[in-house]
Protein backbone atom coordinates (compact mmCIF):
# COMPACT_ATOMS: atom_id res chain seq x y z
CA UNK A 1 0.00 0.00 0.00
CA UNK A 2 1.37 3.95 -0.66
CA UNK A 3 1.76 6.10 2.05
CA UNK A 4 -0.21 9.22 1.35
CA UNK A 5 0.73 12.73 2.34
CA UNK A 6 -0.58 16.27 2.35
CA UNK A 7 1.29 18.53 0.16
CA UNK A 8 -1.25 21.68 0.36
CA UNK A 9 -3.96 22.97 1.79
CA UNK A 10 -6.44 26.05 1.46
CA UNK A 11 -9.46 27.45 2.97
CA UNK A 12 -11.57 30.53 3.36
CA UNK A 13 -14.13 30.56 6.28
CA UNK A 14 -15.40 33.14 9.39
CA UNK A 15 -11.72 33.49 11.04
CA UNK A 16 -9.78 33.81 7.60
CA UNK A 17 -9.69 33.77 3.61
CA UNK A 18 -6.57 31.53 3.74
CA UNK A 19 -4.72 29.07 5.88
CA UNK A 20 -1.94 31.63 7.07
CA UNK A 21 -5.00 34.15 8.48
CA UNK A 22 -7.05 31.09 9.52
CA UNK A 23 -4.05 29.55 11.42
CA UNK A 24 -3.30 32.65 13.56
CA UNK A 25 -6.70 33.36 14.32
CA UNK A 26 -6.93 29.34 16.36
CA UNK A 27 -3.59 30.59 18.26
CA UNK A 28 -4.87 33.63 19.11
CA UNK A 29 -8.24 32.28 20.15
CA UNK A 30 -10.27 34.83 17.67
CA UNK A 31 -13.64 33.93 17.51
CA UNK A 32 -15.76 34.46 13.89
CA UNK A 33 -19.30 34.50 15.48
CA UNK A 34 -20.95 37.59 14.76
CA UNK A 35 -24.26 38.33 14.09
CA UNK A 36 -26.02 37.55 10.58
CA UNK A 37 -25.90 39.45 7.73
CA UNK A 38 -28.43 38.52 5.05
CA UNK A 39 -32.20 39.01 4.05
CA UNK A 40 -34.82 38.55 6.58
CA UNK A 41 -32.70 38.12 9.11
CA UNK A 42 -34.67 40.06 11.33
CA UNK A 43 -37.44 37.29 11.18
CA UNK A 44 -35.05 34.52 12.79
CA UNK A 45 -34.82 33.79 16.32
CA UNK A 46 -31.21 32.36 15.72
CA UNK A 47 -28.94 35.78 14.65
CA UNK A 48 -25.70 34.30 14.99
CA UNK A 49 -23.10 32.35 12.78
CA UNK A 50 -19.80 32.23 11.41
CA UNK A 51 -20.11 34.19 8.45
CA UNK A 52 -17.53 34.64 5.85
CA UNK A 53 -17.65 38.89 5.99
CA UNK A 54 -15.35 41.36 4.12
CA UNK A 55 -15.72 39.21 0.86
CA UNK A 56 -16.43 40.26 -2.53
CA UNK A 57 -16.79 37.88 -4.96
CA UNK A 58 -16.04 39.93 -7.79
CA UNK A 59 -13.32 40.62 -6.91
CA UNK A 60 -12.51 36.51 -6.99
CA UNK A 61 -14.66 35.64 -10.38
CA UNK A 62 -15.95 37.27 -13.15
CA UNK A 63 -19.48 37.93 -14.17
CA UNK A 64 -20.46 34.67 -16.41
CA UNK A 65 -18.24 32.82 -13.29
CA UNK A 66 -20.56 34.31 -10.26
CA UNK A 67 -23.34 33.23 -12.96
CA UNK A 68 -22.84 29.86 -12.54
CA UNK A 69 -21.36 29.55 -8.81
CA UNK A 70 -23.05 29.33 -5.93
CA UNK A 71 -21.45 30.48 -2.95
CA UNK A 72 -20.01 27.18 -1.80
CA UNK A 73 -18.76 26.66 -5.55
CA UNK A 74 -17.04 30.38 -4.48
CA UNK A 75 -15.48 29.25 -1.11
CA UNK A 76 -14.33 25.48 -2.69
CA UNK A 77 -12.86 27.21 -5.56
CA UNK A 78 -10.98 29.99 -3.49
CA UNK A 79 -9.90 27.53 -1.30
CA UNK A 80 -8.57 24.90 -4.27
CA UNK A 81 -6.56 27.36 -5.68
CA UNK A 82 -4.76 27.99 -2.52
CA UNK A 83 -3.88 24.68 -1.79
CA UNK A 84 -3.10 23.35 -5.50
CA UNK A 85 -0.88 26.82 -5.52
CA UNK A 86 0.63 25.64 -2.14
CA UNK A 87 1.56 21.86 -3.72
CA UNK A 88 3.21 23.54 -7.14
CA UNK A 89 1.26 20.35 -8.92
CA UNK A 90 -0.04 21.02 -12.72
CA UNK A 91 -2.47 18.73 -14.64
CA UNK A 92 -1.45 17.38 -17.62
CA UNK A 93 -1.76 14.02 -19.24
CA UNK A 94 -0.99 10.77 -17.27
CA UNK A 95 -1.45 12.95 -13.81
CA UNK A 96 -4.13 14.72 -15.50
CA UNK A 97 -5.86 11.86 -16.21
CA UNK A 98 -5.91 9.69 -12.96
CA UNK A 99 -5.97 12.51 -10.45
CA UNK A 100 -9.66 13.37 -9.40
CA UNK A 101 -11.27 15.59 -6.67
CA UNK A 102 -13.66 13.87 -4.26
CA UNK A 103 -15.34 16.45 -1.77
CA UNK A 104 -17.76 16.83 1.09
CA UNK A 105 -20.92 19.33 1.05
CA UNK A 106 -24.44 18.70 2.52
CA UNK A 107 -26.93 21.17 1.52
CA UNK A 108 -25.50 22.13 -1.81
CA UNK A 109 -26.59 25.59 -3.24
CA UNK A 110 -28.78 26.81 -0.69
CA UNK A 111 -28.70 30.42 -1.28
CA UNK A 112 -29.39 29.77 -5.05
CA UNK A 113 -32.03 27.81 -3.50
CA UNK A 114 -33.14 30.33 -1.25
CA UNK A 115 -33.70 33.20 -3.78
CA UNK A 116 -34.93 31.15 -6.10
CA UNK A 117 -37.62 29.79 -4.13
CA UNK A 118 -38.33 33.50 -3.29
CA UNK A 119 -38.67 34.54 -7.07
CA UNK A 120 -41.51 32.10 -7.49
CA UNK A 121 -42.86 31.56 -4.28
CA UNK A 122 -42.76 35.15 -2.94
CA UNK A 123 -42.42 37.27 -5.74
CA UNK A 124 -45.29 35.13 -7.70
CA UNK A 125 -43.04 34.99 -11.16
CA UNK A 126 -43.10 32.67 -13.32
CA UNK A 127 -39.28 32.26 -14.57
CA UNK A 128 -36.11 31.67 -12.94
CA UNK A 129 -32.86 31.69 -14.09
CA UNK A 130 -31.52 29.30 -16.46
CA UNK A 131 -28.41 28.22 -14.43
CA UNK A 132 -30.76 27.22 -11.01
CA UNK A 133 -30.01 23.75 -11.55
CA UNK A 134 -26.05 23.71 -12.24
CA UNK A 135 -25.50 26.09 -9.75
CA UNK A 136 -27.55 24.54 -6.57
CA UNK A 137 -26.36 21.08 -7.33
CA UNK A 138 -24.36 19.36 -4.96
CA UNK A 139 -21.54 18.49 -7.35
CA UNK A 140 -21.20 21.98 -8.72
CA UNK A 141 -18.16 22.65 -6.29
CA UNK A 142 -16.14 19.38 -7.15
CA UNK A 143 -16.84 19.99 -11.16
CA UNK A 144 -15.84 23.35 -10.91
CA UNK A 145 -12.71 22.16 -9.21
CA UNK A 146 -12.20 19.71 -12.29
CA UNK A 147 -13.14 21.86 -14.68
CA UNK A 148 -10.73 24.66 -12.94
CA UNK A 149 -7.53 22.71 -13.03
CA UNK A 150 -8.18 19.89 -14.97
CA UNK A 151 -8.37 16.94 -13.11
CA UNK A 152 -10.01 14.01 -14.88
CA UNK A 153 -9.87 10.84 -13.05
CA UNK A 154 -12.48 9.71 -10.11
CA UNK A 155 -14.14 13.29 -9.02
CA UNK A 156 -17.75 12.81 -6.74
CA UNK A 157 -19.23 15.03 -3.53
CA UNK A 158 -20.11 13.02 -0.42
CA UNK A 159 -23.21 13.78 1.66
CA UNK A 160 -23.14 12.70 5.26
CA UNK A 161 -24.52 15.95 6.71
CA UNK A 162 -21.82 17.01 9.12
CA UNK A 163 -19.12 14.11 8.18
CA UNK A 164 -18.90 14.86 4.63
CA UNK A 165 -15.50 16.07 4.55
CA UNK A 166 -14.43 13.90 6.74
CA UNK A 167 -15.98 10.80 4.41
CA UNK A 168 -14.37 12.53 1.25
CA UNK A 169 -11.25 13.08 2.61
CA UNK A 170 -11.46 8.78 3.61
CA UNK A 171 -12.29 8.08 0.28
CA UNK A 172 -9.68 10.23 -1.54
CA UNK A 173 -6.93 8.82 0.92
CA UNK A 174 -7.93 5.44 0.01
CA UNK A 175 -7.45 6.41 -3.87
CA UNK A 176 -3.66 7.23 -3.37
CA UNK A 177 -3.51 4.41 -0.44
CA UNK A 178 -5.12 2.05 -2.94
CA UNK A 179 -2.71 3.34 -6.48
CA UNK A 180 -5.70 4.01 -7.81
CA UNK A 181 -3.72 7.31 -8.52
CA UNK A 182 -0.64 9.60 -7.10
CA UNK A 183 -2.70 12.52 -6.63
CA UNK A 184 -6.57 14.05 -5.14
CA UNK A 185 -8.02 16.79 -4.54
CA UNK A 186 -10.06 16.88 -1.72
CA UNK A 187 -11.76 18.45 1.50
CA UNK A 188 -14.84 19.98 1.79
CA UNK A 189 -17.22 23.44 1.70
CA UNK A 190 -20.92 24.58 3.20
CA UNK A 191 -22.94 27.65 2.75
CA UNK A 192 -26.31 27.71 4.69
CA UNK A 193 -26.21 30.79 5.96
CA UNK A 194 -29.11 32.12 4.23
CA UNK A 195 -32.45 33.01 5.35
CA UNK A 196 -33.73 28.87 4.65
CA UNK A 197 -30.65 27.93 5.71
CA UNK A 198 -31.14 29.08 9.34
CA UNK A 199 -34.78 28.91 9.18
CA UNK A 200 -34.44 24.83 8.89
CA UNK A 201 -31.61 24.60 11.91
CA UNK A 202 -34.00 26.57 13.74
CA UNK A 203 -36.71 24.05 13.73
CA UNK A 204 -34.81 21.51 15.51
CA UNK A 205 -33.94 23.33 18.50
CA UNK A 206 -30.49 22.52 18.79
CA UNK A 207 -28.94 25.88 18.08
CA UNK A 208 -27.49 28.62 20.65
CA UNK A 209 -28.69 32.16 20.14
CA UNK A 210 -25.65 33.43 21.48
CA UNK A 211 -23.14 31.85 21.41
CA UNK A 212 -20.37 28.23 20.73
CA UNK A 213 -19.51 26.75 23.85
CA UNK A 214 -18.42 23.37 23.65
CA UNK A 215 -17.79 21.20 26.26
CA UNK A 216 -18.45 23.53 28.80
CA UNK A 217 -21.17 23.03 31.42
CA UNK A 218 -23.29 26.00 30.30
CA UNK A 219 -23.64 25.29 26.52
CA UNK A 220 -26.55 25.45 25.16
CA UNK A 221 -26.40 24.60 20.91
CA UNK A 222 -24.13 25.28 17.81
CA UNK A 223 -23.66 27.55 16.19
CA UNK A 224 -23.57 27.55 11.99
CA UNK A 225 -20.56 28.70 9.72
CA UNK A 226 -19.42 28.41 6.47
CA UNK A 227 -16.67 28.46 4.11
CA UNK A 228 -14.32 25.74 2.44
CA UNK A 229 -10.83 23.62 3.03
CA UNK A 230 -9.16 21.70 0.37
CA UNK A 231 -6.31 19.86 0.51
CA UNK A 232 -3.93 17.75 -1.96
CA UNK A 233 -3.61 14.30 -0.77
CA UNK A 234 -0.22 12.86 -2.51
CA UNK A 235 1.48 9.53 -2.77
CA UNK A 236 4.32 9.95 -0.47
CA UNK A 237 7.05 8.85 -2.99
CA UNK A 238 5.40 10.74 -5.87
CA UNK A 239 5.90 14.05 -3.65
CA UNK A 240 9.48 12.77 -2.49
CA UNK A 241 10.30 12.81 -5.82
CA UNK A 242 10.02 16.28 -7.59
CA UNK A 243 10.75 17.72 -3.89
CA UNK A 244 7.28 18.74 -2.08
CA UNK A 245 7.05 20.39 0.75
CA UNK A 246 5.26 17.57 3.12
CA UNK A 247 2.67 19.54 6.02
CA UNK A 248 1.79 15.99 7.38
CA UNK A 249 1.14 12.39 6.85
CA UNK A 250 -2.53 10.90 6.58
CA UNK A 251 -1.94 7.73 8.60
CA UNK A 252 -5.61 6.05 8.00
CA UNK A 253 -9.40 6.66 8.78
CA UNK A 254 -12.16 4.48 9.72
CA UNK A 255 -15.95 5.33 9.13
CA UNK A 256 -19.15 3.61 11.04
CA UNK A 257 -23.07 4.12 11.29
CA UNK A 258 -24.40 3.84 14.60
CA UNK A 259 -27.78 2.16 12.93
CA UNK A 260 -30.19 3.83 15.76
CA UNK A 261 -31.37 7.22 15.95
CA UNK A 262 -31.54 9.88 12.57
CA UNK A 263 -30.75 12.79 15.21
CA UNK A 264 -29.02 11.24 18.48
CA UNK A 265 -25.02 10.46 18.33
CA UNK A 266 -24.24 7.17 19.74
CA UNK A 267 -21.14 6.79 22.20
CA UNK A 268 -20.29 2.95 20.52
CA UNK A 269 -20.60 4.20 17.09
CA UNK A 270 -18.27 7.15 18.36
CA UNK A 271 -15.82 4.81 19.67
CA UNK A 272 -16.01 2.45 17.19
CA UNK A 273 -15.11 4.97 14.36
CA UNK A 274 -12.09 6.31 16.59
CA UNK A 275 -10.64 2.83 17.14
CA UNK A 276 -11.07 1.65 13.73
CA UNK A 277 -9.01 4.79 12.61
CA UNK A 278 -6.16 4.03 15.09
CA UNK A 279 -6.30 0.45 13.93
CA UNK A 280 -6.23 1.31 10.07
CA UNK A 281 -3.60 3.82 11.04
CA UNK A 282 -1.62 1.20 13.21
CA UNK A 283 -1.19 3.61 15.77
CA UNK A 284 -0.87 2.81 19.31
CA UNK A 285 -3.38 4.83 21.04
CA UNK A 286 -0.45 6.30 23.68
CA UNK A 287 0.94 7.82 20.46
CA UNK A 288 -2.37 9.83 20.12
CA UNK A 289 -1.38 13.69 21.72
CA UNK A 290 -4.38 15.72 19.54
CA UNK A 291 -7.76 15.27 18.63
CA UNK A 292 -9.66 17.85 16.56
CA UNK A 293 -13.65 16.90 18.15
CA UNK A 294 -16.86 17.40 16.99
CA UNK A 295 -17.40 19.42 19.52
CA UNK A 296 -20.65 20.66 18.15
CA UNK A 297 -21.78 22.90 21.62
CA UNK A 298 -25.03 20.87 22.32
CA UNK A 299 -25.93 18.51 25.28
CA UNK A 300 -25.73 15.12 23.40
CA UNK A 301 -22.91 15.40 21.42
CA UNK A 302 -20.25 16.96 23.86
CA UNK A 303 -20.74 14.45 26.69
CA UNK A 304 -21.30 11.34 23.83
CA UNK A 305 -17.85 12.49 22.42
CA UNK A 306 -16.50 12.37 25.67
CA UNK A 307 -17.50 9.24 26.64
CA UNK A 308 -16.47 7.57 23.60
CA UNK A 309 -12.73 9.39 24.06
CA UNK A 310 -12.67 8.33 27.47
CA UNK A 311 -14.12 4.42 26.43
CA UNK A 312 -11.26 4.22 23.39
CA UNK A 313 -8.56 5.90 25.43
CA UNK A 314 -8.90 4.76 28.93
CA UNK A 315 -6.07 6.58 31.03
CA UNK A 316 -4.73 7.72 28.02
CA UNK A 317 -7.82 9.98 27.77
CA UNK A 318 -6.60 12.40 30.42
CA UNK A 319 -3.33 12.58 29.08
CA UNK A 320 -4.36 13.81 25.49
CA UNK A 321 -5.86 17.24 24.52
CA UNK A 322 -8.84 17.88 22.48
CA UNK A 323 -10.43 20.92 21.30
CA UNK A 324 -13.22 21.68 19.48
CA UNK A 325 -12.58 24.63 17.05
CA UNK A 326 -16.06 24.98 16.31
CA UNK A 327 -15.88 27.43 19.48
CA UNK A 328 -14.13 29.81 16.79
CA UNK A 329 -15.46 29.08 13.14
CA UNK A 330 -18.69 27.28 13.49
CA UNK A 331 -20.21 24.38 12.55
CA UNK A 332 -19.70 23.73 8.87
CA UNK A 333 -22.06 21.09 8.41
CA UNK A 334 -20.27 19.27 5.58
CA UNK A 335 -17.21 21.58 4.95
CA UNK A 336 -16.60 21.68 9.01
CA UNK A 337 -13.96 18.42 8.66
CA UNK A 338 -12.03 20.08 5.95
CA UNK A 339 -11.73 23.18 7.96
CA UNK A 340 -10.80 21.26 11.26
CA UNK A 341 -8.08 18.91 9.87
CA UNK A 342 -6.29 22.24 9.84
CA UNK A 343 -6.08 22.14 13.19
CA UNK A 344 -4.15 19.14 13.17
CA UNK A 345 -2.22 20.18 10.83
CA UNK A 346 -1.08 22.95 12.99
CA UNK A 347 -0.86 20.49 16.07
CA UNK A 348 1.71 17.98 14.52
CA UNK A 349 3.63 20.60 12.39
CA UNK A 350 3.74 23.45 14.45
CA UNK A 351 3.38 22.53 17.49
CA UNK A 352 0.13 24.51 18.33
CA UNK A 353 -2.72 23.10 19.56
CA UNK A 354 -5.97 25.44 18.97
CA UNK A 355 -8.27 26.04 21.93
CA UNK A 356 -11.54 25.50 22.50
CA UNK A 357 -12.77 29.21 23.25
CA UNK A 358 -15.84 30.20 25.33
CA UNK A 359 -14.94 27.54 27.91
CA UNK A 360 -16.50 29.04 31.16
CA UNK A 361 -17.33 26.08 33.17
CA UNK A 362 -16.17 22.30 34.02
CA UNK A 363 -19.35 19.62 33.21
CA UNK A 364 -18.21 16.28 34.81
CA UNK A 365 -19.36 14.90 31.94
CA UNK A 366 -16.88 16.54 29.73
CA UNK A 367 -13.91 15.95 32.14
CA UNK A 368 -11.13 15.74 29.04
CA UNK A 369 -8.40 18.34 28.63
CA UNK A 370 -10.34 20.61 25.58
CA UNK A 371 -7.40 23.09 25.80
CA UNK A 372 -9.73 26.02 27.65
CA UNK A 373 -9.85 29.12 25.90
CA UNK A 374 -6.18 29.47 24.90
CA UNK A 375 -3.77 27.72 22.42
CA UNK A 376 -1.06 25.82 24.07
CA UNK A 377 2.55 24.18 22.44
CA UNK A 378 3.15 20.69 22.87
CA UNK A 379 4.71 18.17 20.74
CA UNK A 380 2.61 15.86 19.30
CA UNK A 381 3.50 13.45 17.29
CA UNK A 382 -0.16 11.73 15.83
CA UNK A 383 -3.40 13.71 15.70
CA UNK A 384 -7.03 12.37 14.99
CA UNK A 385 -10.04 14.54 13.44
CA UNK A 386 -13.63 13.15 14.86
CA UNK A 387 -16.94 13.97 12.81
CA UNK A 388 -20.31 12.22 14.45
CA UNK A 389 -22.86 13.24 11.66
CA UNK A 390 -26.60 13.46 12.19
CA UNK A 391 -28.24 10.51 10.34
CA UNK A 392 -25.53 8.37 13.10
CA UNK A 393 -22.64 8.21 10.29
CA UNK A 394 -19.40 8.88 11.64
CA UNK A 395 -15.91 9.16 10.27
CA UNK A 396 -12.37 9.61 12.30
CA UNK A 397 -9.11 10.31 9.86
CA UNK A 398 -5.83 10.06 11.66
CA UNK A 399 -2.73 11.99 10.76
CA UNK A 400 0.59 11.61 11.71
CA UNK A 401 3.57 14.50 11.84
CA UNK A 402 6.17 14.11 8.76
CA UNK A 403 9.85 14.67 9.91
CA UNK B 1 -62.26 21.89 23.07
CA UNK B 2 -60.56 23.81 25.84
CA UNK B 3 -56.91 23.88 26.18
CA UNK B 4 -56.20 20.94 28.37
CA UNK B 5 -57.60 18.67 25.69
CA UNK B 6 -56.22 20.21 23.43
CA UNK B 7 -52.98 19.72 24.25
CA UNK B 8 -53.54 15.86 25.42
CA UNK B 9 -54.76 15.32 21.75
CA UNK B 10 -51.75 16.31 20.39
CA UNK B 11 -49.71 14.41 23.10
CA UNK B 12 -51.74 11.48 22.55
CA UNK B 13 -51.62 11.47 18.45
CA UNK B 14 -47.60 12.07 18.98
CA UNK B 15 -47.78 9.16 21.55
CA UNK B 16 -49.61 6.90 19.30
CA UNK B 17 -52.33 6.61 21.99
CA UNK B 18 -55.96 7.52 22.75
CA UNK B 19 -56.65 10.54 24.68
CA UNK B 20 -57.87 8.89 27.58
CA UNK B 21 -54.47 6.84 28.51
CA UNK B 22 -52.65 10.24 28.71
CA UNK B 23 -53.00 10.98 32.62
CA UNK B 24 -52.20 14.38 33.96
CA UNK B 25 -48.99 12.78 36.18
CA UNK B 26 -47.36 11.09 32.86
CA UNK B 27 -44.33 12.41 31.60
CA UNK B 28 -42.73 12.31 28.15
CA UNK B 29 -40.65 9.12 29.41
CA UNK B 30 -43.73 7.27 30.39
CA UNK B 31 -45.93 7.93 27.37
CA UNK B 32 -42.86 6.60 25.14
CA UNK B 33 -41.72 10.04 23.53
CA UNK B 34 -38.14 10.76 23.16
CA UNK B 35 -36.34 13.76 22.41
CA UNK B 36 -37.31 14.21 18.58
CA UNK B 37 -40.68 13.47 19.09
CA UNK B 38 -41.02 16.10 22.22
CA UNK B 39 -39.84 18.71 19.57
CA UNK B 40 -41.71 17.79 17.35
CA UNK B 41 -44.99 17.68 19.94
CA UNK B 42 -43.93 21.62 20.77
CA UNK B 43 -43.95 22.47 16.72
CA UNK B 44 -47.41 20.87 16.77
CA UNK B 45 -48.66 23.13 19.78
CA UNK B 46 -47.28 26.20 18.69
CA UNK B 47 -49.06 25.86 15.59
CA UNK B 48 -52.40 24.92 17.05
CA UNK B 49 -52.02 28.14 19.67
CA UNK B 50 -50.36 30.19 17.44
CA UNK B 51 -47.85 31.19 19.97
CA UNK B 52 -43.87 30.89 20.38
CA UNK B 53 -42.67 28.02 23.42
CA UNK B 54 -39.24 28.71 24.63
CA UNK B 55 -37.38 25.69 24.45
CA UNK B 56 -33.97 25.04 23.70
CA UNK B 57 -33.79 21.17 23.26
CA UNK B 58 -29.76 21.56 24.98
CA UNK B 59 -31.25 23.27 28.00
CA UNK B 60 -34.60 21.40 28.88
CA UNK B 61 -34.14 22.42 32.26
CA UNK B 62 -33.31 26.06 32.14
CA UNK B 63 -36.44 26.93 29.62
CA UNK B 64 -39.42 28.64 31.13
CA UNK B 65 -41.67 25.99 29.65
CA UNK B 66 -41.32 22.69 32.20
CA UNK B 67 -41.92 19.91 30.24
CA UNK B 68 -41.30 17.38 34.07
CA UNK B 69 -45.46 16.11 33.10
CA UNK B 70 -48.56 16.41 31.11
CA UNK B 71 -50.08 18.72 33.96
CA UNK B 72 -46.75 20.93 33.56
CA UNK B 73 -47.16 21.49 30.04
CA UNK B 74 -50.60 22.19 29.65
CA UNK B 75 -49.82 24.94 32.72
CA UNK B 76 -47.25 26.32 30.79
CA UNK B 77 -49.25 26.33 27.37
CA UNK B 78 -52.19 28.17 29.64
CA UNK B 79 -49.73 30.98 30.42
CA UNK B 80 -48.42 31.30 26.97
CA UNK B 81 -51.97 31.40 25.54
CA UNK B 82 -52.42 34.14 27.95
CA UNK B 83 -49.43 35.94 27.51
CA UNK B 84 -49.22 36.24 24.02
CA UNK B 85 -52.83 36.57 23.15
Amino acid sequence: MKRVVITGAGTINSLGQNVKDTLGAMREGRCGISDLEFRDVDRLAIKIGGQVKGYDPETRFNRQQLALYDRFTQFTLIAAREAIGQSGLEFSGELAARAGVVLGNSGGGMTTLDDNYRTVYEDGKNRVHPFVVPKLMNNAAASHVSMEFNLKGPSFTVATACASSNHAMAQAFQMVHGGLTPVMITGGSESMLCFGGVKAWEGLRVMSKDGCRPFSANRNGMVQGEGAGVFVFEEYEHARARGAEILAEVAGYAMSSDASDIVMPSKQGAARAIRGALRDARIDPTEVGYINAHGTGTAANDKTESAAVADVFGAHADALMISSTKSMHGHLIGGTGAVELLSCIMALRDGVIAPTINYDEPDPECALDVVPNEAREANVEVALSNAFAFGGLNAVLALRRHS
Amino acid sequence: MNIKDRVIQIIAEQAVLEPTDVKMDSTLEDLGIDSLGLVESIFAIEEEFDISVPFNANEPEQSDFDISSVASIISGIETLVKEQS
